[in-house]
């Protein structure tokens, strides 16, 4: 059985995700550790060592924890997709039971962050006042990288932070523990975990309340707005403008 | 004959009552009469107009409920993720604007998208004026006139930029604030005296709103009149054509051609307007938050005119030296330096090149662009430098969005901004004689008119057909000037400024495609009928 379950974790990360995801459910309860080490070697090692001590190609994982193996590897950066200056984001390679397994064996390596419980991601919990707190916490801590509206922003050297609509809660939740590619840790001693629910409820409520004022231009700010008024306002009008002075030929 | 031909109509007794009062018809009749050329460039001035009206209207709405003061206050409005958040009173103000006023999002929105449609329309009409040789004399001082407007429309945009007291207007302020203080030995000084203190004070939104609803719109329409006057007095240059000549104006009249296309192009230029700014959402300050000192959002841009500053600071190595314990900041003060004289040229540009060709003739015919090639390249490498400025103010979003290194980015726009402008002079000057050249080749031999005839010698020639009267008069009728010469004053001498402007004048003039003579075109007829 472990073998067939290496076996599709392999051919998982070829790419053939689908046959394999629903062929692994039912023993989705059982993935062990020792599992999880199995998939860690077939996938992870050749970059992070065969004992997750690091290599040169790619970090040692001793002590980054469950929550780091968990944002990684399921939000798709973990298998990185090709080298480049950061990973980027894609459908995960593998199942969240798959991931799971892996996190159990990393976190066994050494104590590190662990997921973090559902009642430090449930907005549902946080009230108005709550939400304005986590948007004040975001504009302070957040926004100089990822912008004050979630769109993102550019880094040194091609890197970027990556735009923060539509993301699960407990990925921002683990980010923000874990401090993935250029981004700093924000530990529970710096942001609380009542603090960081009022940011992810602060997230929800820009990702469910959509731009008032019409049509947002990608949340970009002035730059989108001054290409739209020189190309379809000025443009707009000057159009018109030729064809109130055209004559007949 | 009946007696109601008799009995003077409702309109003509009360324009008699009007006349007899204000004597408005020798106005009427004058004015009435004034004719306008027609094109369609000519009419970028009325756009920047009518987005003017929109602003006016606009504003004076948003002044019924904006409440420019920095006091602190806990935001109580309908807007949830600010609830209870401690905040000057202008931007809780501005968030019930948006969200607590009727109609306020879009009066806030249609004042927003009309600034910006405002001053971009001034560029285009510069443009327009700059690169037709419409400041010629006698519309030199019109041209400074509308220079100074096109600096009141920044420092308009700017105050308003910066009333909201949102976390991009506040770190708008932090530039200028970083700006001021970046001017040797007095700029610590003035920074206090202009934010009332250590920045960001709370004086500052009253200040810039007094200057933004007084003082700089009452210089706006003061300047505006003037333009408009003097506009008047000089008439408006016109394209040469059959019948348009240096001396008339040919064009539509006042009354009542012009006027009913200018009223309504104002409801058209009204009407995009509204549907822009209740269709798109601009500055969402809701999202910005209040201004605090310690938060910068990444993306943080001026709006788009103010742009070219932004992206020249950003352009700049971080160049810092110390002399006798001062910090000077040549990071700051080159692009300061670099910008006012690009400015300070560009509005005593006329007066230059008058100096320069030595040419103090009235003009009232607009100059194809390719006719003045150096004028053209002067100009094509000016715009070149200010959109390449421009460009780098948005060089993070670029990076992010092409995927590139933001490093690179600002490397690559550094080497457009300097080896960039001198190619573009250089391309542009060469193909406006090209263009010249064609031109006189389609005068002299016609254009190719696609049908091959076969001779009765067996040659094969393309029948080239001559232009119609009308057509080829646009290509006839301009001016080629020529260098000046080096000549003795009155007291007989050969004055340093003398040599300069005849190397001046052979940088303008000495490359150039004389016009079409009446006798080359008789030759030419003649060969042609053989």
């Amino acid at each position: 059985m472990i073998g067939l379950v290496v076996a599709g974790g392999a051919s998982v990360a070829v790419g053939s995700v689908a046959s394999a995801e629903p062929s692994s459910a039912p023993y989705a309860q059982q993935l062990t550790a020792e599992d999880g080490e199995l998939l860690f070697r077939a996938n992870c090692a050749s970059c992070h060592g065969l004992q997750a001590q690091g290599t040169e190609n790619g970090p040692s994982l001793i002590g980054v924890g469950a929550a780091s193996v968990d944002f990684q590897v399921m939000t798709g950066r973990m298998p990185m997709a090709f080298q480049g200056p950061q990973a980027e984001k894609r459908d995960p390679q593998f199942t969240q039971e798959q991931t799971d397994a892996m996190s159990a064996y990393i976190a066994a390596l050494a104590p590190g962050p662990g997921v973090p419980d559902d009642e430090w991601l449930d907005a549902s919990q946080v009230d108005d006042e709550g939400i304005a707190r986590g948007g004040a916490l975001f504009r302070i801590n957040c926004a100089m990288c990822h912008n004050v509206a979630g769109a993102g922003g550019a880094l040194t050297e091609g890197k970027w932070a990556p735009a923060l609509r539509d993301i699960e809660p407990v990925h921002v939740y683990e980010a923000m523990l874990t401090g993935p590619q250029n981004m700093p840790v924000f530990n529970d001693a710096n942001i609380s975990p009542e603090e960081k629910r009022e940011i992810i409820a602060y997230l929800a409520y820009l990702d469910e309340n959509p731009s008032v004022g019409g049509f947002d231009l990608g949340s970009l700010g002035p730059v989108s707005e001054g290409l739209f008024i020189w190309i379809f306002g000025l443009g707009g009008i000057v159009a018109v403008s030729v064809w109130l002075t055209s004559r007949p030929n | 004959m009946t007696a109601t031909t008799a009995r003077p109509s409702l309109t003509a007794k009360a324009s008699n009552y009007l006349d007899e009062r204000t004597s408005m018809s020798t106005l009427v009749a004058t004015l009435g009469r004034k004719v306008f050329p027609d094109h369609w460039s000519f009419m970028l001035g009325e756009i920047i107009l009518y987005s003017f009206v929109a602003i006016l209207l606009s504003g004076t709405f948003l002044t019924f409920f904006f409440e420019p003061s920095m006091t602190e206050v806990f935001y109580d409005g309908s807007y949830a993720p600010l609830k209870g958040l401690a905040m000057s009173a202008a931007y809780a103000s501005a968030l019930d604007i948006s969200f607590d006023i009727r109609g306020g999002l879009l009066m806030r929105q249609l004042h927003h998208w009309s600034a910006l449609l405002f001053i971009a329309a001034i560029g285009l009409h510069m443009l327009r004026v700059f690169f037709t040789g419409a400041f010629r004399k006698p519309r030199e001082i019109n041209w400074v006139v509308g220079f100074i407007l096109f600096i009141l429309a920044l420092a308009e945009g700017f105050t308003g930029y910066s009333l909201p007291d949102d976390l991009l207007s506040g770190n708008g302020l932090a530039i200028i604030n970083g700006m001021v203080k970046g001017i040797p030995i007095v700029g610590t000084w003035i920074s206090y005296l202009l934010f009332g203190g250590v920045f960001p004070g709370d004086d500052i939104v009253p200040r810039l709103f007094v200057l933004h609803i007084m003082l700089l719109p009452a210089l706006v329409i003061a300047f505006i009149g003037i333009h408009l006057v003097l506009m008047v007095i000089n008439k408006h240059t016109q394209f040469a054509g059959p019948g348009k000549t240096n001396d008339n104006v040919v064009g539509a009249p006042i009354m009542p051609l012009f006027a009913a296309k200018a009223g309504s192009f104002f409801f058209i230029v009204f009407g995009a307007l509204v549907a822009i700014a209740s269709t798109f959402t601009i500055l969402p300050l809701w999202e910005y938050g209040p201004y605090d000192p310690s938060p910068v959002s990444a993306g943080t841009q001026p709006d788009w005119y103010i742009g070219f500053a932004d992206g020249a600071l950003r352009l700049m190595p971080g160049w810092e030296s110390e002399i006798l314990g001062w910090t000077v900041s040549w990071n700051i003060l080159i692009p300061i330096a670099v910008l006012g004289l690009f400015i300070v040229l560009a509005m005593v540009y006329p007066f230059i090149e008058q100096w320069i060709t030595g040419d103090k003739r009235e003009h009232h015919i607009a100059e194809r662009p390719r006719n003045n090639p150096t004028r053209t390249a002067i100009g094509a490498a000016g715009v070149w430098f200010y959109a390449i400025m421009w460009a780098a103010a948005s060089s993070d979003l670029i990076a992010t969005h092409f995927r590139l290194n933001v490093f690179h980015v600002t490397y690559a726009l550094q080497a457009m901004l300097i080896v960039g402008t001198v190619i573009v002079y250089w391309l542009t000057k060469r193909i406006a004689i090209g263009l010249q050249k064609k031109d006189r080749e389609i005068l002299l031999h016609g254009y190719e008119s696609g049908r091959i005839v076969r001779r009765p010698g067996g040659e094969f020639v393309e029948v080239h057909q001559p232009l119609d009267e009308y057509e080829a008069w646009k290509l006839k009728a301009y001016e080629s000037y020529a260098p000046v010469m080096v000549r003795p004053n009155a007291k007989g001498k050969i004055t340093p400024a003398t040599h300069l402007r005849a190397a001046l004048t052979r940088w303008f003039f000495e490359d150039r495609v004389s016009p079409v003579t009446p006798r080359e075109l008789e030759v030419a007829k003649q060969h042609d009928d053989h």
